[in-house]
C-alpha cells in the first residue's frame, strides 16, 4: 500500500511513518514537490506545532495539488494540525488560511476551567456509521496534545469532551481527519490508521 | 473525560534500565526495548526513558537505544538525559521519540525550550526539574530548591518560579521529581506537587517515591498532578500499570481501562 506523507517541517513524521510501516504500508514523504501528489494513492498529512506552518503548503504548491487530489477521490487523512488544516483556518494564525474543505473555523479551548493544551489519553463518542472509526467502541480511549479544536457538526465522526465538546475526528467521503494522534493511540490508534489504508482511490474516484 | 496518566519511567544507565535510591546505588533492571514493550503491554499510557549517566558524564544520549525503544511502540514516548542542544534534541526526534525531556541544559541555556519548541513544538518539550525542599526556608514547599547533575548540585533557583518561566518558553509539560521521596516508596511529594501544578497552566508529572496505590491516589487528588510516574514498582513485577490503573479506577480516579 503506498501512502504519501506530506512533510511541511511541522514536527517530527518518524511516529507516524512507524505506525504507516507496521501496518504493512509502504510511505513516501513528500516535502515540496507537488507533482508526485499527482500520483498519490492516499495522503496522510501530519503535523504538530504551529498553525502557521501550514504556510509552506501554500507557497509550495502543495495546497492546490492537494485539493485537486481530493477532487479526484484521494484517500485524505489529516492528523492534529493536519486535521485543523481541512477548515477555513485557526485563531491560532489568522492570517492563515486552511483548505476550508470544511467552511468551519478553528479554536481555542476557552481559558479558565482546565489547563491547556489538553494533553493525555480521552475517550471517544461515536455518533455513527463513521467509516474510519469503523470497530472502534464508544468509550475507547486516544492520545490529544493541542489547545486547537474544530467544533462539532454535521461532518463531526467523533466527539470528545475537554472543557467543552469538540470534533475529535471529521469525515466526509474520502476526506478525514483525526485531532488526536492516532500513531500513538496503542491499538485503538492503529485500528483506525488501518481503516484509513483500507480506502482505496478506486472506490470514491 | 480527560484520564490520569500512568507513565512507566526507564531509568538507563550504559544502555540498560537500572533502579537505585536517590539516584545512587544502581541495580540492573533490564533491556530497554524489551522493558519499555512490556510496560506498553500491560497499560502504561506513556514511556520516558532517561539517561541518567548522560548529563554528568558528558555523554550524548543513547540514540541507538532509543531507536530500539521506539521501533514497536505506539504510545507516547519520552527521552532524556544529555540533550544540550536543539541538535542534540533534533537527532532523539529522528531516533523516534515523541518528546525530549531536558533538565541541566535549560537552567544553563533557557532558550534551549524555545529553540526546540519551535521546531518541533511546545508539546514535545517537557522540561524536567529536580526538586528537593528547603528545611531552611520558612515555606520549605515554597522555596524548594532546583538541583542538577543527578541531584548534587543545587542550581540556585526555586522550583516553582523556575516551572512558571518554563512554562513562559514555551514548555508542553513539566516533570517533577522530588528528590527528597525519588526512591524511597514512600510517596509522592503532593504539597511540593500540588505548588508547581497550581503555579502553572500546562500538565505537571509528579515523580519520585511511587511505593502503593494509595501515593498515587494521593499525587492525583491532594498534588494535583496530571500524570505520575513510575519505575521501580512495575521494575520487579510488584504490580504492573494495569492492576494499578483497576486499583485506581475503583478509588474512582479517571484512568484509561481497558488498556
Amino acid at each position: 500500500m503506498r501512502v504519501t506523507v506530506i512533510d511541511y517541517k511541522a514536527g517530527n513524521l518518524t511516529s507516524v511513518l512507524k505506525a504507516l510501516r507496521h501496518l504493512g504500508a509502504d510511505p513516501e514523504v513528500v516535502e515540496i514537490d507537488a507533482s508526485r501528489i499527482e500520483a498519490a494513492e492516499r495522503i496522510v498529512l501530519p503535523g504538530v506545532g504551529h498553525f502557521a506552518a501550514t504556510q509552506r503548503l501554500d507557497a509550495t504548491g502543495l495546497t492546490l495539488a492537494i485539493r485537486a487530489a481530493i477532487a479526484r477521490g484521494v484517500p485524505f487523512l489529516g492528523i492534529c494540525v493536519g486535521m485543523q488544516w481541512l477548515y477555513a483556518g485557526s485563531t491560532e494564525a489568522s492570517n492563515q488560511p486552511g483548505l476550508a474543505h470544511f467552511s468551519e473555523a478553528c479554536t481555542r479551548f476557552p481559558e479558565g476551567k482546565e489547563k491547556i493544551p489538553h494533553v493525555g489519553w480521552n475517550s471517544l463518542e461515536v455518533p455513527s456509521g463513521s467509516r474510519l472509526l469503523a470497530g472502534v467502541e464508544p468509550g475507547e480511549y486516544v492520545y490529544f496534545t493541542h489547545s486547537y479544536k474544530a467544533p462539532v457538526t454535521a461532518d463531526t465522526a467523533a466527539i470528545t469532551q475537554y472543557i467543552e465538546p469538540f470534533a475529535a475526528a471529521v469525515e466526509r467521503a474520502n476526506v478525514m481527519g483525526v485531532q488526536f494522534h492516532p500513531e500513538k493511540s496503542g491499538a485503538t490508534g492503529l485500528k483506525i490508521l488501518r481503516n484509513f489504508l483500507a480506502w482505496n482511490l478506486k472506490e470514491t474516484a | 473525560m480527560i484520564t490520569k496518566r500512568i507513565i512507566a519511567c526507564l531509568d538507563v544507565h550504559d544502555g540498560r534500565v537500572v533502579k537505585g535510591v536517590q539516584f545512587v546505588d544502581l541495580i540492573d533492571a533490564g533491556d530497554p526495548p524489551t522493558q519499555a514493550a512490556r510496560h506498553a503491554r500491560e497499560g502504561a499510557d506513556e514511556i520516558v526513558l532517561l539517561d541518567i549517566t548522560a548529563t554528568h558524564q558528558g555523554r550524548a544520549t543513547l540514540l541507538d537505544t532509543v531507536r530500539r525503544t521506539a521501533r514497536e511502540l505506539f504510545v507516547p514516548f519520552c527521552v532524556g538525559g544529555g540533550i544540550r542542544t536543539a541538535g542534540d534534541a533534533a537527532q532523539v526526534f529522528e531516533a523516534g521519540a515523541d518528546k525530549i525531556s531536558v533538565n541541566s541544559a535549560a537552567l544553563a541555556d533557557p532558550m534551549l525550550i524555545e529553540a526546540i519548541g519551535r521546531s518541533f513544538g511546545a508539546q514535545a518539550v517537557v522540561v524536567a526539574i529536580d526538586a528537593r525542599r528547603d528545611p531552611s526556608a520558612s515555606d520549605p514547599v515554597r522555596d524548594a530548591q532546583v538541583f542538577v547533575q543527578g541531584g548534587r548540585k543545587p542550581a540556585g533557583r526555586r522550583v516553582v518560579e523556575w516551572a512558571r518561566e518554563a512554562e513562559d518558553r514555551g514548555a508542553g509539560e513539566i516533570l517533577l521529581t522530588s528528590m527528597d521521596s525519588d526512591g524511597t516508596r514512600a510517596g509522592f511529594d503532593c504539597e511540593l506537587t500540588a505548588a508547581v501544578s497550581e503555579a502553572v497552566g500546562i500538565p505537571v508529572i509528579a515523580s519520585g517515591g511511587a511505593g502503593a496505590v494509595a501515593h498515587f491516589v494521593d499525587v492525583f487528588g491532594r498534588g494535583k498532578a496530571d500524570a505520575a510516574l513510575a519505575a521501580s514498582i512495575f521494575h520487579f513485577g510488584i504490580s504492573s500499570a494495569r492492576s494499578l490503573k483497576q486499583d485506581l479506577a475503583r478509588a474512582g480516579v479517571s484512568v484509561r481501562l481497558p488498556c
